[in-house]
């Protein structure tokens, strides 16, 4: 099976994946602490950690939207329901019997349709709830002077703060497994390290 | 001067070292060097600008309190008229939040219980002289008690039994000891008079309830000369705040009150100097909401739903000495043999059943009870009836999570078992210690005793006496701790921490959502489940396949 090589992931895209990779599961870790599910940095070194990691994570998403909108990727995330029924099936039944994957990456079109709508409900979904939740949760003492300290209880913001962290989970979960789940078990996970991604011709 | 003053206080540490450098010394020594240099210091600190042993007027050897008082207000023309004014003269106070009738004099408690008919020996605490009846001349001017607050010797004490006077004769004390004390040095006392102090104000707070370290659980002696650890801002050798620095008085009325208290403050620092008429004795007055700096500022978001005095004062009593939890009056009266009343001592040392009294139970490093407070006390006052089947709540603390104007308080909950009128629901005034004929503690008849306290105050009274579960809350508010001995965040921040129960809090890490944390983390397992599944499934087709 001849393989041919194609540059896909810029040195940008490649950095914003894997520093919001550990950023993120730094954030489960320290947020299911704070949450209660397991003591590991004792409650209040997780609050804080988690507190640095919030604003962290901020400031690289600020990056990484200029970065998408200025290069006009943000485009690789709009949803296409065209051959998603190919992909299920691939993943169903194909992928077992090496059958051809049924989505061919180039470097404008990098993720299959699942993925897009995958990551398109990550990033409508779950980093919205996440984000505006978590910050209504860091900003708690200004809820008076905005004047939404009516509308907002913190077990709600909390509760769907939670919620999107269970779904960022659970993602996760799938994210790493769909990672090895290329053209070879390993290619995926290469190109987004060196950029480079071995694709069948 | 302030060289003189250490260069004093170093030689006596130095004497005081090398006297036992390696321990031998004994703990008394050292106190007696450290009081030797206290008394030092504190001459030599005074800034008052009159030496008040420099007077001619205070150069007699008084007979009696009310002649210091003359001599007192001969040059002080105000002070006493001022005083007539105070809760601390009155012992009557009406709250005009809720209209009640409150003050020392009219509430009951679950201690020992009520004043009037006991007055001989309540008023030890009374900043008067002579208040032994329901006749006693508020008006007078001469009867003000001034050096109960203003002595600095120590060596003046007001007994029970006395109504309010200091001994001026010797006299057994305590009682059937063996023991005498000489007659009151008024002379002394008067011409060495100064500021108030935690010994002064600290010699009736301190002993609320009739002995060190009973009633409040945040107020003892332990805070007469405290280490740093049980009070950072009374720290002996350190801020060293008296009582007054916090608890400031104008013309004698002192700020700061348990029947009207601060629960929660909107407002920022109190500026000297500012109009503003309120309580100088609050955190707030002088921290403000968000007292903590850098890295420390998340606990600044804790101050809208919490009192300051919630993590800073991880327990009271906290200065060794045991405070009373419950007393239980109903088991009094009980004789030996002899048919002598009795007092048995418990493994703590402390007396936990008393004849006149009944049972006691006492304790020391108590993790306080948290309830929702806005300042609001409602009282179960003599005229009140009540439900004798559900624990009476003498004062209850009002508050809850949404009024906007409550904070979680620390409180000690005094409970007892308490004497009441079991026809009319009623609690009862009780005479315990003046009268011979009916007094409890002489008599051991709690129908007598009740009969003559509610006949005292014209109160009417069915002749049948119960006893009645009841409760009383305290706030917690001294023995400060150093901040790296505050509660720890975890304390608070796990299942059935410190606040579980409390409701209207939302404490993160405290299992609020088991149901999804459950279902969260069970889609999750099956994900991974799943994928492994798929994952090797692939491996298994994949080497058959290849
Ligand atoms: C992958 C991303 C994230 C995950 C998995 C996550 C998870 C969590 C969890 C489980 C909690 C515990 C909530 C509770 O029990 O009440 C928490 C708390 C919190 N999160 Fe996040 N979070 C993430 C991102 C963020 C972001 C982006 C922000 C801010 C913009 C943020 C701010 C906070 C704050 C302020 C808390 C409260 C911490 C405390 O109480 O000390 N989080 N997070």
């Amino acid at each position: 099976m001849a393989a041919e090589r194609i540059y896909i992931f810029k040195r940008f895209e490649r950095f914003w994946h894997w520093s919001q990779a550990l950023l993120i599961m730094f954030m489960m870790l320290t947020g299911f602490e704070v949450h209660g599910l397991y003591s590991i940095f004792g409650f209040k070194a997780a609050s804080e950690l988690h507190t640095i990691a919030a604003w962290t994570l901020v400031s690289l998403w600020v990056f990484a939207i200029f970065w998408h909108v200025t290069t006009g990727e943000w485009r690789q995330y709009i949803p296409t329901l065209e051959k998603v029924d190919a992909m299920m099936k691939f993943y169903l039944t194909g992928i077992f019997t090496d059958a051809p994957h049924p989505f061919k990456q180039t470097t404008v079109r990098k993720h299959n349709p699942l993925q897009r709508l995958a990551y398109l409900f990550v990033l409508l979904l779950i980093n919205p709830l996440i984000w505006t939740t978590g910050w209504f949760y860091l900003f708690y003492s200004s809820w008076e002077d905005w004047g939404i300290a009516g509308f907002l209880s913190l077990e709600w913001v909390a509760f769907f703060h939670v919620a999107a962290a269970f779904m960022m989970l659970i993602f996760f979960i799938a994210h790493i497994y769909l990672a090895t789940a290329g053209h070879t078990v390993t290619s995926h996970i290469k190109a987004m390290i060196t950029g480079w991604e071995e694709v069948e011709d | 001067m302030s060289f003189i003053n250490k260069t004093g206080w170093s030689m006596a540490m130095l004497f005081a070292v090398s006297l036992g450098f390696s321990g031998l010394m004994q703990t008394t020594e050292v106190q007696a060097a450290a009081d030797a240099a206290d008394d030092a210091t504190a001459k030599a600190k005074s800034k008052s600008t009159a030496d008040h042993s420099k007077f001619k007027e205070l150069d007699v050897n008084f007979k009696s309190g009310p002649e210091v008082t003359k001599a007192c207000i001969g040059c002080h023309t105000e002070a006493a008229k001022q005083l007539h004014t105070t809760k601390h003269w009155k012992w009557d106070y009406i709250n005009p939040d809720t209209n009640q009738h409150l003050g020392k004099n009219n509430v009951i408690n679950n201690f020992c219980t009520s004043v009037p008919s006991n007055y001989k020996f309540c008023t030890a605490c009374h900043i008067g002289y002579g208040w032994e009846d329901d006749k006693f001349d508020f008006t007078a001017e001469e009867k003000v008690d001034c050096v109960v607050c203003h002595d600095t010797t120590g060596k003046y004490k007001k007994l029970p039994g006395l109504a309010g006077h200091p001994n001026y004769e010797t006299i057994e004390w305590p009682p059937h000891s063996g023991k005498f004390r000489p007659p009151t040095d008024l002379k002394t006392i008067a011409q060495n008079v100064g500021k108030t102090s935690r010994a002064t104000c600290g010699a009736c707070h301190f002993r609320g309830g009739g002995g060190d370290a009973v009633k409040h659980g945040d107020l003892d002696t332990s805070l007469t000369n405290p280490k740093k650890h049980l009070d950072v801002h009374m720290d002996a050798e350190g801020l060293n705040f008296s009582c007054s620095k916090c608890h400031t008085a104008d013309a004698h009325e002192v700020a700061g009150s348990r029947y009207q208290p601060t629960a929660k403050e909107d407002k920022g620092r109190l500026i000297p100097g500012s109009l503003d008429e309120r309580n100088t004795a609050t955190c707030v007055a002088c921290h403000d909401n968000a007292p903590h700096k850098g890295s420390l500022s998340k606990m600044n978001e804790h101050t809208d739903k919490l009192a300051c005095q919630v993590c800073h004062i991880p327990a009271y009593a906290r200065g060794n000495q045991f405070t009373k939890m419950t007393w239980d009056w109903s088991t009094g009266g009980k004789v030996d043999e002899q048919g002598q009343p009795i007092k048995i001592k418990g493994s703590d040392g402390k007396v936990k059943y008393d004849s006149k009294k009944g049972d006691f139970t006492h304790d020391r490093y108590v993790v306080p009870e948290y309830q929702w407070f806005n300042g609001e006390v409602k009282w179960t006052l003599v005229d009140d009836t009540f439900d004798p089947d559900q624990i009476l709540k003498i004062n209850s603390f009002t508050g809850s999570a949404d009024d906007g104007k409550s904070r979680v308080w620390p409180t000690k909950v005094f409970r007892g078992k308490q004497m009441y009128d079991k026809v009319n629901n009623k609690l009862v005034v009780t005479s315990l210690s003046d009268d011979p004929d009916s007094a409890l503690w002489k008599n051991f008849d709690h129908k007598k005793a009740v009969e003559y306290g509610m006949k005292y105050v014209g109160k009417e009274f069915s002749g049948e006496v119960g006893f009645i579960e009841t409760e009383m809350s305290w706030p917690i508010t001294h023995m400060v701790a150093p901040k790296d001995d505050a509660v720890d965040c975890h304390q608070c921040h796990k299942e059935n921490g410190r606040l579980a129960g409390i409701d209207g809090l939302y404490i993160p890490g405290a299992n609020n959502t088991p149901l999804m944390d459950k279902l969260g983390l069970a889609i999750a397992f099956l994900t991974l489940i799943g994928v492994l599944f798929h994952g090797a499934l692939r491996y298994i087709m994949h080497k058959r396949g290849g």
